[in-house]
């Protein structure tokens, strides 16, 4: 009898929810690594006021896409380490939903870390911060991200080098992720009308959507035996 | 005992390769030459044979080389992407041999157009490298490719290198068709477009005059970069990977004794 596919997502996402209100290890693991990052970038590159506006979003999906390597590795090291990564394997239920209910915790740790990003950033740097939109591109960006995240993490976890292969492998696949998000998100920020940069959000979704395609049907050769 | 390192010999044992043929095959030695004598035509009509461009000058001749070599390595990476499918249907190591000699023969060729482009775009462009996206779009390929190799190395067990390779080939032909789109799509290119019509910011036209010699020159050199020198580098690059496989696991046997 296998559990019905919802269920199962259910319950691995829960179970990574239950486990980091307990330890709190990935979340302020991430935080604190994307406010590092924030106040470096903001040295490095001098933000001033001028600059600020036109690197801001870069500086932002930069930030949270080496925060997610950081998240995704932990995450799937962890169930390496503890086998429940093989408990799961061993159970009634589908590959295809481990992918998933593993997507969904990590999509929501990004997720967090990016939407406590964006007002702080505001604040720091005097932004004009929340439209929807900008929450909008927030989701899908960490999305697509989590998606080939997932999948890879779930690669590198079982190599030898583990956790410093993740952003080698992870990386280039990011970019039309970071590329279509920067530039939506700068768009947005700058108060352009929507007719300039809504393609850009568009093309995110797309590529959203191709790379979690092709995560849900490759994820099983990646988890056997 | 530690004849063959990097190496665990468990891995080894488990599978015996198929024995090779340790000769070159006829039909090989007679594809080289002809790539060998391809490349001289090639080089000939490039060089010689095609009348000279009339706004760029001699360094339009390169021209003759930078596509063709992107094109070739476009058609080694698809081997890839080919045989990392084809492996994870049919489990039978040859075509993993084949995916990793695509990537490395797609590799060498992707080098051969980044560079041929750098010293074109220096007199044209004025500069050898600027961000524009196709430029990046090569860059990130690049890159991509030489992760796969990366990631392949760090993994001990033969068989799951061979899964996780054909699912990264596969992740990364996405990627690259997908920049390509993006950048169709989005084209703020100054890089000018052979098929189709360049955008309006592109410098350094790639308009080819059928009568000056220059569609033929073109023709040959993409048969030969395109078809023949991605054939016949594949082909030795999976020969030279079965004596490896060979020869690792005459070592683990010489070692077990």
């Amino acid at each position: 009898m296998q559990t019905p596919f919802l269920r199962a997502v259910y319950g691995i996402a829960l179970k990574d929810l239950q486990a980091e209100l307990r330890s709190r290890e990935l979340l302020s693991l991430m935080l604190i690594f994307a406010l590092l990052s924030l106040l470096i970038f903001s040295f490095a590159l001098e933000l001033d006021r001028i600059a600020r506006e036109e690197s801001i979003s870069g500086v932002l999906w930069v930030t949270v896409a080496f925060a997610s390597i950081i998240g995704l590795n932990r995450s799937l090291t962890l169930e390496r380490e503890q086998g429940s990564l093989d408990a799961m394997l061993i159970a009634p239920i589908q590959r295809a939903a481990i992918f998933v209910g593993k997507l969904v915790g990590n999509f929501l740790f990004a997720l967090i870390v990016g939407a406590l990003l964006i007002p702080i950033a505001a604040l720091l740097y005097n932004l004009p911060a929340l439209s929807l939109w900008l929450i909008g591109a927030l989701v899908l960006g960490t999305l697509g991200l989590s998606s080939v995240g997932t999948l890879l993490a779930t690669m590198t976890a079982q190599t030898r080098t583990r956790e410093s292969l993740l952003p080698i492998v992870m990386l280039p696949l990011a970019l039309p992720i970071v590329l279509t998000a920067v530039r939506a998100t700068t768009g947005i920020l700058s108060g352009q009308p929507s007719g300039d940069w809504l393609a850009w959000l568009q093309l995110l979704a797309f590529v959203d959507a191709v790379y979690f395609a092709a995560c849900f049907v490759m994820f099983e050769f990646v988890v056997e035996a | 005992m530690n004849i063959a390192p990097n190496l665990s010999l468990s891995d080894v044992a488990l599978e015996q390769p198929e024995r090779v043929r340790i000769g070159v095959p006829r039909l090989l030695v007679a594809l080289s030459a002809l790539t060998l004598i391809g490349i001289g035509f090639g080089l000939y009509m490039a060089l010689g044979f095609a009348k000279t461009d009339a706004n760029q000058g001699e360094v339009q001749r390169i021209f003759y080389l930078h596509m063709p070599a992107f094109i070739g390595a476009f058609v080694a990476f698809a081997c890839t992407t080919f045989g990392g499918f084809m492996y994870l249907r049919t489990r039978q190591t040859k075509w993993d041999s084949l995916a990793l000699a695509g990537v490395e023969v797609g590799l060498a060729l992707a080098a051969v157009n980044l560079v041929t482009g750098m010293i074109w775009a220096r007199p044209i462009w004025n500069t050898w490298w600027t961000w524009d996206p196709r430029l990046t779009l090569e860059a990130i390929m690049m890159l991509t490719y030489a992760a796969y190799l990366v990631l392949r190395a760090s993994i001990g067990n033969a068989q799951t290198r061979r899964r996780f390779a054909a699912v990264y080939g596969m992740l990364a032909i996405i990627l690259v068709i997908m920049v390509i789109l993006i950048s169709r799509v989005k084209p703020d290119t100054i890089h000018p477009t052979v098929f189709g019509p360049s955008s309006q910011q592109a410098r350094g036209t790639f308009e080819l005059d059928a009568s000056a010699g220059m569609s033929a020159a073109l023709g040959v050199n993409m048969l030969v970069w395109a078809v023949l020198v991605p054939i016949t580098l594949i082909w030795h690059r999976i020969r030279l990977n079965n004596l490896i496989e060979r020869l690792n696991w005459l070592k683990a046997r010489l070692a077990e004794r």
